[in-house]
């Protein structure tokens, strides 16, 4: 089986590529699945199972999205490998622009939009900057020139990645990207014993264990305050 | 130079666009300007490059891929010349053979695309733009220079061979036009920016029908405004070899002259089309149909009178428009 590793910010179509990368996908005779993982809420597995792919979705809730992938993306492959998937695609929350959930030598596909403003790719960690492609969507509503430019940005933060334009509505390059979803001689069996590519975020604050009162004498663990020097 | 043994500041003085890594990855030129990017990034403390997000030796090695990138953008003008694009047929979506055996399109040349919605014109153009060489669901294959072209037009962010201009795009950025056109001369590495942006704003004045200042915000221009800068900036600045519209709309702006500007600066222009104008404009016509090309037809002497016809009409109907704008009365056509 092979797995790609798709993140995003929210809104930026992850769901639209994806769903139209897997049609490309079943015409070329590969059995593709999806795992969605959010926060709240998604209905995005209906999505999914209406165009019949097979779907699962994890809710993380009250903790954070991509730390609940991590403890999560074995059985998931586990479930991939039973469902008799060729290729299973994860697709992540996208919350904090901080994280990316990628895996060390596993496909990371990173989408963002063209609306998103010429500053977002700076402002995107990892999970733009680690990316081994970079989806751009929304495309056809902006300037050539604007194009360019939001292109150019993504060049500077992840020179390295293939960087690629992806109508999620109607599907332009869906095709192009899906022949890059699969190679024949991959066979992955597990993730276990395999590193992320980026350390998550340090956290354990009081905070994250449930408090809720503001103060100094409530704040322990992990705590910083602003610079209010260099501000 | 070599961009590991040289000084960030060395490297700045031949390049200023490295300028734009460091902001971008929240890095400091100014106490990296007397080390090699190796030493400054060995400077840097551990949490600071955690608190940024950064990885010590991917910024490095992003930032070796980066220069090399921009020089090959710089010096590669030669390698990117597109002389002759061909199209191999393939098959139509009922996995018929396509009705042609080799279309050759040349720069400053206009080729029509033509075929109900749904036809198949998206395909084709994304065929272009992927340089398809078999791989793709109509196994056409596309040549540049009557070679197998290149991998890097497919993957490259900066070096894309086409270039779109279609009917609902808009600018999104809040800027004026000036330092809109600015932001963009500058990703497209331009050396003498001010003088560029100049002679866009000249071009596009001239094919919009009321004039605007470079110091209009662009989200403030009218549609015709807008069009007339997209095409203008298009042909300018954008380097890609082939320009793509799907449609230019018949109002505030002199599409003829449009045309022309981009003819001018050796683009092939591709042009998928309803209106006839436009269609009896190019030099071919090809026509889509289920999927796949159908016929090339080359535009006839007679096809040309009657495009000289239309032309009238569409004067009238402008004159017409203009009269109505400015209060005054009509009587006949």
């Amino acid at each position: 089986m092979n797995l790609v590793i798709v993140s995003g910010p929210p809104s930026s179509g992850k769901t639209s590529v994806i769903l139209k990368t897997c049609d490309a996908l079943k015409n070329s005779g590969h059995r593709v699945g999806v795992v969605k993982f959010d926060c709240l809420h998604t209905d995005d597995d209906k999505l999914y199972a209406a165009y019949g792919i097979p779907v699962k979705k994890g809710l993380s809730g009250a903790l954070c999205p991509d730390h609940f992938f991590v403890s999560n993306i074995e059985e998931v492959v586990q479930w991939g490998i039973e469902e008799k998937l060729d290729i299973l695609i994860s697709e992540s929350a996208g919350l904090c622009n901080r994280c990316s959930p990628y895996i060390k030598d596993i496909l990371s596909v990173c989408v963002i939009d063209n609306l998103s403003g010429i500053n977002t790719p700076k402002k995107v960690g990892p999970m733009l900057r680690s990316a081994d492609i970079v989806v751009i969507t929304k495309g056809d509503i902006v300037s050539q020139a604007e194009r360019e430019v939001f292109a150019s940005r993504v060049g500077q933060v992840n020179p390295r990645a293939l960087t690629m334009h992806v109508n999620g509505l109607t599907g332009q390059g869906a095709y192009e990207l899906s022949t890059l979803f699969y190679k024949d001689d991959l066979n992955l069996d597990t993730v276990k014993g395999m590193t992320l590519k980026f350390p998550m975020p340090a956290a354990l604050c009081s905070y994250c264990l449930g408090e809720t009162r503001i103060g100094d004498e409530f704040q322990q663990g992990n705590v910083r305050k602003m610079n209010w020097e260099q501000n | 130079m070599n961009i590991k043994t040289q000084t960030c500041g060395e490297l700045l003085a031949s390049y200023r666009w490295i300028a734009d890594f460091f902001t971008e990855n929240h890095l400091d030129l100014e106490t990296a300007k007397n080390q090699t990017m190796s030493d400054y990034l060995a400077s840097i403390a551990d949490e600071q490059l955690e608190d940024l997000a950064l990885d010590r030796d991917k910024v490095l090695s992003d930032f070796i891929t980066f220069v090399t990138q921009m020089r090959e953008l710089l010096g590669e003008t030669a390698a990117n010349r597109v002389d002759k694009l061909s199209i191999l047929p393939g098959l139509n979506k009922e996995g018929e053979p396509e009705g042609f055996d080799r279309i050759d399109l040349y720069p400053s040349e206009i080729i029509s695309i033509v075929g109900p919605t749904g036809s198949g014109k998206s395909r084709l153009l994304q065929d272009i733009e992927w340089t398809a060489s078999g791989d793709t669901p109509t196994r056409r294959r596309i040549l540049i220079n009557d070679e197998v072209p290149d991998l890097k037009w497919r993957f490259s962010a900066n070096n894309k061979l086409v270039a779109q201009l279609s009917q609902n795009m808009n600018f999104v950025m809040d800027l004026t036009c000036y330092d809109f056109l600015s932001l963009h001369a500058q990703s497209r590495l331009v050396q003498d920016a001010e003088s560029v942006i100049q002679r866009i704003l000249e071009a596009a004045n001239e094919l919009a029908g009321e004039p605007f200042s470079p110091h209009t915000h662009v989200t403030a221009l009218s549609g015709g405004q807008s069009r007339a800068l997209m095409i203008a900036d298009t042909a300018i600045l954008s380097t890609s070899p082939i320009v793509l519209i799907d449609e230019i709309e018949n109002a505030g702006i002199d599409r003829r002259k449009a045309l022309n500007l981009l003819l001018s600066k050796e683009k092939i222009v591709l042009m998928a089309t309803h209106d006839p104008t436009l269609a009896l404009i190019a030099d071919r016509r090809l026509i889509i149909s289920k999927g796949g090309i159908a016929n090339v037809l080359d535009t006839t002497d007679a096809e040309r009178r009657v495009l000289s016809e239309l032309e009238i009409y569409d004067l009238k109907v402008q004159t017409l428009r203009r009269k109505l704008r400015y209060g005054e009365r009509v009587d006949s056509l």
